[in-house]
């Protein structure tokens, strides 16, 4: 199995026009993902690699027979990242990956509380999607499918990051030492993101296929407190494994500049990475140094909780 | 016209490189601008050469045997 | 976007929150003008986009006009942290009983905005949050729901705040949730706002942060507060010379984006790191195994082979930088092979060989058997994604400065 999507799940492409959005259709087909429709205004009637292109999604619905999809992956420029995405709430949409970086905080949050009301989930913004090895992805995770296949093979560890290009690092990782990967989540480097490592956890608790998790963290932000907080009160069957990078952020020298994503902007003590780690470690999340490391720590873990 | 850079050259047999038509298309579809359609044919712009990204769509664009891309990485193996 | 404190009250102003008459000026004869239009005792301050200001002298309270002057012309010349004033602000010296606080901040967890008010104004509301959390407020606000003025009551009330105090801050702290989000505000702060002997409330200092995603529908107040558009966002950070080049060469085309930073970075490594994760990744794998780094950089999207060729070629101008590491994360959107011909291409061009310039390079991924030959070709140190960030990390300080040492 896997979490939020699988070889069922129907999705759009909201701004499947652009640039980026067509290489990620074109991916997303390759891969086997089941794309039913795009919307770009002004467009209708047009096709991308086959799919066709709407002004709506409630001529995209109608067109479907009135079946909505479950999933949207919203590329849509940021000043018109909150209307596509309420567009897509109010269709009924349950699963949003949003794309899109730079973002104004207020549309985010907007979105991120309509979709609470909602009952939907998104992921990101500012991410690269969610893959589930061998059997879909949603977003431009991984690339093209040839190579997307080499690093990431079906297997037990769910992972979520923080950075984009990392979840593949990690995915790769883990395949080559025979691990394979349940379901990879690029979660987005924002200030304020959809999902976070705790709000996704119950997923994967609830998944049979993922016996581990890995996580890539960065500084900056409280989703890893949140995290430590969520492990210490839900007793989870997961062992989970933290990379984090950007320690070198906590240097003297280094004070007042910004590295890497908007989110990794260091604000009050608790962001840094030092104390970050100490939060990690206290609530029994083991923090490596490097990711060579992951694998094996991975098995060490899973054969001590089989065993216990 | 052949002209090489330091990874890329590019190749319009001379039969072709005063055809204004083939100048404009191999213009519109190479998406790094290395065709430049002029008034009297087809130019290539040196500088643009090694921006090449191998998509072939100058292959598709014009006649065959018309234009070559070659890896001088690769002792000149042509792309197609 | 920072505000300067003018520009601050000015914002709040607006809101419908009341503030004392005060003046802006550059000039220290027009503050003299100022403070005899105000009459009475004056305070003068700096107008810079700095803390400390108060320590480092740029706060003077004056008595007479003249006074006001001299202080005026004295602040006008002081520099703080490096920061020359905008000007000064005389503002009259307010008859205060009691000094609150009031913020509204992003909470990233919540995904909300929060309202903070604590009864212990003028100072450093994490320090009054650390020492006497009792009395400090907090509150989360829809940006959905229409905002009432009862849930500022709440954070008021929470503080330990009643009677007229609580009846009198509840529409302030009501007009500064409105205009945090409805100016894209990262931060909306007045410390204090003052209780005065006549039972009157006003803000006596406010500090405004817009978010630079938000600047482009905020420019009718922008352009309000006459702020002009060579001022961008307002940075403070002062990039080097280095950091200036490599964005000309990023702003020359589109096609994707390179960053680099050299401030706090002295060491020989040139590093040529990609992307936001893998760069952080890469800098600390490197300094963790002893090297010392040149520079930090970033590679995203899918660059030019003249945009990798100028980040290469800014880096191996840096005085001590022989040699250059070139190592990403797996790359799907990068390409291996454009990379590799940009890095090389700046060897070949600065009269480098690349075989001894370029120490390692890993980058696997997209398009990697085509870069893999141009490597070859010119006898480069390359590998696949079988040897990790951390090892080819590590080969590149024991190439770069093993030799060196
Ligand atoms: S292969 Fe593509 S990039 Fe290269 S010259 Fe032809 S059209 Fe241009």
């Amino acid at each position: 199995m896997s979490i939020l999507i699988d070889k069922d799940t129907t999705f759009i492409i909201q701004g499947i026009t652009g640039r980026e959005a067509v290489n990620l259709t074109r991916e997303c087909l390759d891969y086997g993902s089941k794309i039913v429709g795009g919307v770009t205004p002004g467009r209708k009637g047009r096709e991308v690699h086959g799919v066709p292109v709407f002004d709506t999604i409630a001529q995209l619905v109608e067109h479907n027979g009135g079946v909505v999809p479950d999933g949207s992956v919203v590329t849509v420029p940021p000043a018109g990242t909150k209307d596509a995405v309420f567009e897509a709430l109010y269709a009924g949409i349950k699963t949003i990956v949003i794309v899109t970086e730079r973002i104004p905080r207020r549309d985010v949050a907007a979105m991120v509380e309509l979709a609470d009301r909602s009952g939907a989930r998104i992921i990101g913004p500012n991410c690269l999607g969610l893959i589930v090895p061998g059997v879909a992805k949603m977003g431009g995770i991984g690339g093209p499918a040839k190579n997307a296949a080499v690093a990431y093979q079906p297997g037990s560890v769910g992972v979520m990051s923080r950075s984009g290009g990392m979840t593949t690092e990690i995915s790769s990782t883990l395949t080559a030492a025979g691990l394979g990967v349940s379901t990879a989540v690029s979660i987005g480097g924002d200030a304020i993101i959809g999902s976070t490592y705790a709000e996704l956890m119950p997923y994967f608790e609830a998944d049979e296929q993922t016996q581990a998790i890995v996580i890539y963290t960065e500084p900056g932000g409280r989703m890893e407190a949140q995290l430590s907080a969520w492990v210490k009160e839900n007793n989870s069957r997961l062992p989970i494994i933290a990379f984090m990078a950007g320690k070198f952020m906590d240097d003297d020298e280094m004070q007042g500049m910004s590295f890497g994503h908007a989110g990794t902007i260091v604000e009050g003590k608790e962001d840094s990475a030092t104390e970050k780690i100490a939060r990690l470690e206290e609530a029994g999340i083991p923090v490596v140094q490097r990711i060579d490391e992951i694998p094996d720590l991975v098995k060490a873990k899973i054969a001590e909780r089989s065993a216990a | 016209m052949r002209k090489d850079a330091i990874f890329i050259g590019v190749e319009v047999k001379d039969e072709y490189t005063s055809d204004p038509a083939l100048g404009a298309k191999l213009n519109e579809v190479c998406p790094v601008n290395i065709y430049r359609g002029t008034e009297t044919g087809v130019d290539i712009d040196e500088a643009a050469i090694d921006e090449c990204v191998l998509c072939g769509l100058c292959y598709d664009a014009a006649p065959e045997g018309a234009v070559a891309v070659l890896k001088l990485y690769e002792d000149g193996a042509a792309l197609r | 976007m920072r505000f300067f404190e003018y520009e601050a009250r000015e914002i709040v102003k607006r809101a419908g929150i009341p503030v004392t008459d005060y003046g802006f000026t550059t000039d220290a004869a027009e503050a003299k003008t100022i403070a005899a239009r105000i009459g009475g005792p004056t305070v003068i301050k700096s107008q810079v986009l700095t803390g400390g200001r108060m320590k480092a002298g740029g706060v003077k309270f004056a008595d007479t006009p003249e006074e006001a002057e001299a202080h005026a012309a004295d602040i006008l010349e002081l520099e703080i942290n490096g920061h020359e004033p905008r000007g000064v602000l005389v503002d009259p010296k307010a008859d205060v009983k009691q000094e609150y606080y009031m913020g509204v901040v992003w909470d990233g967890a919540a995904k909300r905005p929060l309202m903070l008010f604590s009864d212990m104004g003028g100072i450093d509301i994490e320090q009054v949050a650390e020492e006497h959390p009792d009395h400090v407020g907090r509150g989360h606000f829809s940006t959905l729901d229409p905002f009432s003025d009862f849930m500022a009551k709440q954070v008021i009330a929470d503080a330990g705040v009643t009677g007229k105090a609580l009846q009198r801050c509840t529409p302030i702290l009501a007009r500064l949730a409105q205009l945090f989000l409805d100016n894209d505000m990262l931060l909306a702060e007045i410390n204090p706002i003052a209780e005065l002997h006549d039972g009157t409330f006003v803000a006596l200092d406010a500090h405004m942060e817009m978010e630079n995603e938000g600047m482009g529908r905020q420019k009718a107040l922008i352009k309000a507060l006459g702020i002009g558009a060579e001022e961008g966002t307002r940075e403070t950070y002062v990039p080097s010379a280095f950091e200036e080049a490599v964005s000309a060469v990023d702003a020359a085309d589109h096609r994707g984006v390179i960053q680099g930073k050299d401030n706090g970075f002295d060491g020989t490594i040139g590093l040529i790191i990609g992307a936001g994760g893998g760069s952080l990744t890469l800098t600390d794998a490197v300094r963790q195994q002893g090297g010392k780094p040149a520079n930090y950089s970033e590679i995203g999207g899918n660059p030019s082979v003249a945009k990798a060729c100028g980040l290469a070629k800014a880096v191996l101008a840096k005085d001590g930088v022989e040699k250059i590491a070139v190592m990403m994360s797996i790359v799907s959107n990068t390409r291996v092979d454009i990379v590799a011909r940009g890095v090389i291409k700046a060897c070949l061009e600065l009269g480098k060989d690349p075989a001894e310039t370029i120490a390692i390079f890993r980058i696997p991924g997209a398009w990697e058997e085509e870069g893999f030959k141009i490597l070859d070709k010119y006898g480069i140190e390359y590998c696949d994604r079988s040897v990790s960030l951390w090892e080819a990390a590590g080969r590149a300080v024991a190439k770069i400065q093993g030799e060196a040492a």
